[in-house]
Order: structure tokens, then sequence, then C-alpha cells
């Protein structure tokens, strides 16, 4: 997907980044000298606390905002001297962001909105309609094309968010807390979708503060107070690791959100209890179709 | 290129879906550019309507081109010259033929009311003329039947004469008169033709339709020397009367004898003036209705501005993600201001059709002298190309302000 013409694999590349913030007197450092490298056909999660710099991050990755000091190079070109127009034309042609909150015209159908990219893009002059479909097609949306935002569910507002992102062929991934605003079940669906399009060479920046979401991906990277605190593969994150055993264990938080999660179920379904079952999820094998996702624990049980 | 054209196609529609949307807001805020542009539209195709149908009257009536020269007494030479010392004379009218290109056709003139008489019938008050042949040139009125004056009626002094159709029934005159005598102020006259009545009326006044003779020159010379004359002439092209009048000027003065501050002892006007001073009131009408269509279409232009404003921290969000998909904040400017003017286009339109129905009131309103107003294509195109600038100078600077818009700050706009 990348260009043959990249010399390396390296996609992102950053060193010393910053992002000061001044609200009146107050500094606050969003980012503290962060550096990152992230390769082609890479799925890594960053991780953090509230306030750790997530956002800040991803916002700068996706040449959505700029770092107060720090290169930042993607598929070689420095986008920390890159001006607003240009910037504008790599978001258009080499990053797909996907929001928590979707961000889809309230007003358009889903086919419009994934068009929405190619409206600003030179390249796909008389495909736009074609490609859109297509993409909404890899999504599992080819049937709700003509649908407004509000005719679909949440999850499948996500999905044409994601069509969205892919639609002009990013070379980049990046979604800021994708599942955020979606329940369990739905939070798999999009997470398989990720992982679908990560076996097809989908280089993808994923944030979030699901364990069970992080557990996806290939590399954690942890985030504290600005500072990256931990860069791993997730097999070898110590808090990963940490949380699978006690997932399979059935200990910590996540049974106790588990059971709540039944109980809910049981009144809505009074007349008849369900049955009591026990589901479990294992990193990244995931046993069989139907699980549920559980929802994460809090990130900060783990933290160092 | 075409990313452009397609970018400004979709803009349009977007712009119009904008406008579909919130249509009540829409039309309340372009009000101000729907009454300019009806104002604009109306005042110019009346105004034009008007000078149209002032041109036919005076086309219907003399031409034009037509032009009178008389003798006149300075003021300052009251007293010391008298009226006959200044009369035009045939002389002159053969001078100004012959030396005064720009003059096309022209007839020596006078006039007398006298009593004519046709059998038991009489009519006082008639006016008899007294003209040369080239009348028929310089004035067009059809000869309806039998024959026009002539050059020998005028050189052997016949008694002839051409009446109009009025006084084929004033006289009770045979429905073919020509061939009959009648009497002028007692002397019998041969009838040659009968002239179409022209109906007088419109910007001329006039009323009732009258009897009129026409006999030739020199016999109402010798009926009556004394009588007042004037040339009426033709000049070649009415757009050049200043260059005619100035001929003129200087073949009568020079024969006149007249000296650098002499003042001329002749008068002349043209039906020209009477279109300048239409020109003259159109403009005050245009300069009111100009101070109207400003004050409107400016107030418009600040109702344009603010719902346009409105509209950005509205749809901040929206720009933001637009942003964020990779609009470049010359497409975003362009985006708003295509539809801050798509916004007064629409005004302007809507000012149209209102300006049209105005056009139709005078169909409506019986005894209305102006029956057809056409819109003027001028004032359409004029009024739309307001309307239209209005939109981008007022939508500029909303359009401005969403550009300027960073996609993040847009994007976590509440
Ligand atoms: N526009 C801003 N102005 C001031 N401070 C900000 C702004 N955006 C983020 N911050 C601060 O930067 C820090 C990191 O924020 P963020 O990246 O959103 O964290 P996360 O996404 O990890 O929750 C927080 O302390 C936040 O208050
Ligand atoms: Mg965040």
């Amino acid at each position: 997907m990348n260009p043959a013409s990249t010399p390396s694999d390296v996609t992102i590349d950053i060193r010393g980044m910053r992002k000061i913030y001044r609200v009146g007197d107050e500094t606050v450092r969003a980012l503290d000298g962060v550096d990152l490298t992230i390769r082609n056909n890479e799925f890594v999660a960053i991780m953090g606390a509230s306030g750790s710099g997530k956002s800040t991050l991803m916002n700068i990755l996706g040449c959505l905002d700029q770092p107060t000091t720090g290169r930042y190079v993607l598929n070689g070109k420095p986008t920390h001297k890159m001006g607003m127009s240009r910037l504008a034309r790599v978001r258009n042609e080499e990053i797909g962001f996907i929001f928590q909150s979707f961000e889809l015209l309230s007003r358009a159908s889903s086919l419009k909105n994934v068009m929405l990219p190619m409206l600003y893009s030179r390249r796909h002059l008389f495909s736009a309609r074609r490609r859109a479909k297509r993409a909404l097609d890899l999504v599992g949306l080819a049937d709700r094309m003509g649908h407004r935002p509000n005719q679909l569910s949440g999850g499948q507002r996500q999905r044409v968010a994601i069509a969205r992102a892919l639609v002009n062929e990013p070379s980049i991934l990046l979604a800021d807390e994708p599942t955020g605003n979606l329940d369990s079940k739905t939070t798999v669906e999009i997470i398989e979708l990720f992982r679908r399009l990560h076996r097809q060479g989908q280089t993808i920046v994923i944030v979030t503060h699901e364990e069970d979401v992080a557990g996806h991906a290939e590399r954690i990277v942890r985030l504290r107070d600005g500072k990256v605190i931990s860069d791993a593969a997730t097999d070898e994150d110590p808090i990963h690791r940490d949380w699978v055993r006690r997932m399979a264990e059935g200990r910590g938080s996540m049974v106790e959100v588990t059971d709540a999660e039944h109980e809910l179920n049981a009144m809505a379904d009074a007349n008849k209890p369900g049955p009591e079952v026990r589901r479990g999820w294992f990193g990244k094998k995931r046993p069989a179709e139907g699980s549920t996702v559980l929802p994460g624990g809090d990130d900060e049980s783990g933290a160092v | 290129m075409g990313a452009v054209v397609r970018l400004l196609w979709q803009t349009v529609f977007l712009a119009i879906g904008q406008v579909w949307a919130n249509k009540v807001r829409a039309v309340l805020t372009a009000l101000g550019i729907i009454i300019g542009v009806a104002s604009v539209i109306s005042v110019i195709s009346f105004l034009n309507a008007g000078r149209d149908w002032m041109l036919d009257q005076i086309d219907s009536q003399v031409g034009s081109r037509t032009m009178w020269i008389w003798g006149d007494v300075p003021d300052a030479q009251r007293g010391v010259m008298s009226w006959a010392d200044v009369r035009v004379n045939t002389t002159e009218a053969r001078l100004l033929l012959e030396r005064a290109p720009s003059i096309e056709d022209l007839t020596p003139m006078c006039n007398r009311s006298w009593e004519i008489g046709y059998g038991k019938e009489t009519v006082r008050g008639a006016s008899v003329r007294g003209v040369w042949a080239s009348w028929h040139d310089v004035e067009s009125r059809q000869v309806v039947l039998g024959r026009p004056l002539s050059r020998i009626d005028n050189e052997e002094r016949r008694h002839v004469c051409l009446i109009n159709e009025v006084a084929i029934e004033e006289l009770k005159l045979d429905v073919d008169p020509v061939g009959d005598y009648l009497l002028i102020n007692g002397r019998r006259f041969l009838i040659i033709g009968v002239l179409e009545t022209k109906e007088s009326g419109g910007i001329f006044g006039g009323g009732q339709p009258r009897t009129e003779l026409y006999i030739p020159f020199n016999t109402h010379k010798m009926m009556d020397p004394y009588s007042g004359t004037w040339f009426q002439a033709n000049m070649v092209d009415a757009e050049q009367a200043d260059e005619t009048q100035a001929e003129v000027r200087f073949v009568l003065r020079t024969h006149r004898g007249l000296s650098g501050d002499d003042e001329d002892t002749f008068e002349m006007e043209i039906v020209a003036s009477a279109i300048d001073f239409f020109n003259n009131f159109a403009m005050v009408i245009t300069g009111g209705a100009t101070v109207v269509v400003a004050i409107s279409l400016f107030v418009g232009g600040i109702g344009i501005m603010n719902i346009m404003l409105v509209s950005v921290s509205e749809r901040t969000r929206e720009i933001g993600l637009r942003k964020a998909v990779g609009a470049q904040p010359p497409v975003v400017l362009m985006q708003f201001l295509v539809e801050a003017v798509v916004l007064c286009v629409i005004g302007g339109f809507v000012g149209l059709a209102f300006a049209f129905v105005l056009t139709l009131i005078p169909k409506a309103v019986p005894d209305f002298p102006l029956d057809e107003v056409p819109l003027s294509a001028v004032a359409v195109a004029i009024g739309m190309g307001f309307s239209a600038l209005v939109g981008v100078v007022f939508g500029i600077l909303p359009a401005i302000k969403a550009a300027r818009l960073n996609p993040i700050d847009a994007l976590r706009h509440e």
C-alpha cells in the first residue's frame, strides 16, 4: 500500500515531539518529548489514562494539529514543515481518521458521507461513487448506502466512518477510541473489521483504554503525562499480560462488570432467566463466534 | 481544473440544499436583496417602456428627426426690430437645403385660420397651412386618396388643396371628394387629395382631431403675405442634433450678416429635446431608485453576512470534519462564498419574480398609457449581477472565518 519508492518501511517517524498548551498562566504539557516509530503494516494500540495525551498524539499523527516542537515524518515527508493547505492534502491522501463520535454529516446518506473525502481529492475524479460503494461493501454496509446516519445503529455509523476513512486508500488508518461510544457486541464487530483490514495490509493505529481491544493489536504504546512509558509487543506488555492472566482466572473488575451485565439481561428477560454462562476472552485467540467482548476494566488499574 | 468545476458544481448543490433546509430563514434574510432586485428590475423596465412609448408617440406624431426653425427677435433688440424683419423666407429655405447637408428635407410653412365652406356647410377657424411639396417628405402623412402636392402647384400658385379625413365629415363631403371644389376664405380650391387624420393626443395633448387643409406655400402667401412663417425640417440623423443645429445656425447667421457677438435672430427646436427632457426625468427617477436599491441591497447584504456567520458557527464541527478529510482552506472559503452567493441569487430570482408581477399591473389597469412593460434584459442582468456581488462582498468575511478555522478546534466545537 505504500509507494514502492519509500526506501524503508517506516510509515511514521516522530522525534522529540512536544505539545504545550497555555491556558491562562498555566502550561499543560500534553506531549512531553515523544519518540515513536511505526512501520508499515503494523497494528498499534495507544493506551493511557484519561488526559495522558493520547488524543493529542493522534491528532498530530493525523495532521489535524501540529506539535509545538519536534519532527513528524510521514512516509518520508516532514509534515512539521508543511502549511495548512499541504497538510489538508496529506490528510486527504494519506490518512484515514476515525473519531469516537463518528462525525458523519447528518443530512447526507452513507454513500454521500463516504464520498466526502473524494470531493476534496484530485485523484478520484470520476470514480468517486464506485469507490465509495466499494468501501461501503468492504465494511459490510452495501445494503445501507441510502440510509442517513440517524437511520443507522452506532456500529453501522462507525462502519460508515471507517469506509470514509478507507475510501482514499490511506497509508495509515488512525482511530481515536473508535469503540468508545459502542456497546460490547458492536465493539467486537468493529475490532473484527480492523483485524481484517490489518490482515489485508493496512497500517492501523488505534487509541483505546480497553485492554481487550488493545489485545488485538500487535503492539501497545502506553502514555502517561505526555510521555511514552512503555512500548512493547502485545504479548510482552506486562500490564496486558497481567490483565490476560486475571481474565483467565476470572478475577478482577471485569467479572463484576460481566455479572452486572448478566443481571441487567436477566431483568430485561424476566420470565426466562438467562443461563449462567461465563464468557471468556483470551488475548488475540478468540475461541468462537458470538462471544461477547467485555468492556475493559479501568485502565488505571494496572498502571505501574 | 476539472476538480474545481466539479467542486463548484457540488458546492452549488450543497448550498441550495442548505438554503432549502432553512427556507423561511433564507427568505427573511434575503428580503433586502429581494426588494433591491425587484426595484432595480421594475424601475428600469418601466422607464424603458416609458421611453419607448414616448418615442413611439413622437414618431407617430412628427418623427424624431423633426426640427423647427423660425425667426425671433432677440430680447435686446425688442423695439428696434420687428417680427417681419426676422421672418424666415423661401430664400433661406433654399439656402439651407443647399448648404446644410445635415438637413435632409425642409419645407417652409405658414398657417392661418380661415373659414371653409362647402355647399351649405361652413367650418370656422379651420387650420390652413401653406407648404412646399417637400412637406410630404418632411412629415410622413399618407395621402389616402388623390395625389400629393407638387412643385408645379406651388410655382403656379394653383388653387388646390389637400384635406384630412375629418374635413370630409365636418363639411359633409362626398366619400371620395377628390375633384370637388370648396371655399377657403371665399376662394374656390380644387380638392386634389385626402390625408390620413393623425390622432393628436398622447404627449402633445390636443384632443379631438380637427379639420386641416394644406395648400401650396406660394398660394398661401398670395392670400396673406403677413402670416407667420417657419421651417419644418428633417435631420439626416437624430443623434447628430447638435451638429445639425450648428450647421443651420452658421448658414442663417452668414446669410443674415450677423457678426461675432450679434445674437441669433432665429430659433430652432428639435424633437430630440423632448427626449432629453424624458431622459432627465428618467435620471431623477433612476437616481431615487438607486438610493432605494443601494440601501436595500446594503441591508440585505448585512442580513446575508449575519446569517452566514450564524451558519459558520452552527456548522463549525462540519467544517472541522471537512477539513479533517482534506478540504483545503481555499475550498472551504469557496464553499461558504458560493453559499452566500446562492442565497443572494435565489433572493434575486424571487425579486425578479416580483418585478415581473409588477410589470403585469399596467395590463390589468384600464386606461394606463403603457400596455406592455417588457422586462428589460439589461435590468435583469444588473439585478442578478448585483445580488451575486452582494453575496460575494458580504459573504467573504464569514467564508474567511470558516476557512481559517483550525480543524481540531473546529471538531472540538460544541
Ligand atoms: N485545546 C487544549 N487546550 C488546553 N489543554 C488541552 C487541550 N487539549 C488537550 N489539553 C490537555 O492536554 C492533556 C492531554 O489531553 P488529551 O490528549 O485529550 O488526553 P487523552 O486523549 O489521553 O484523554 C490534558 O491534560 C488536556 O487537558
Ligand atoms: Mg482522548
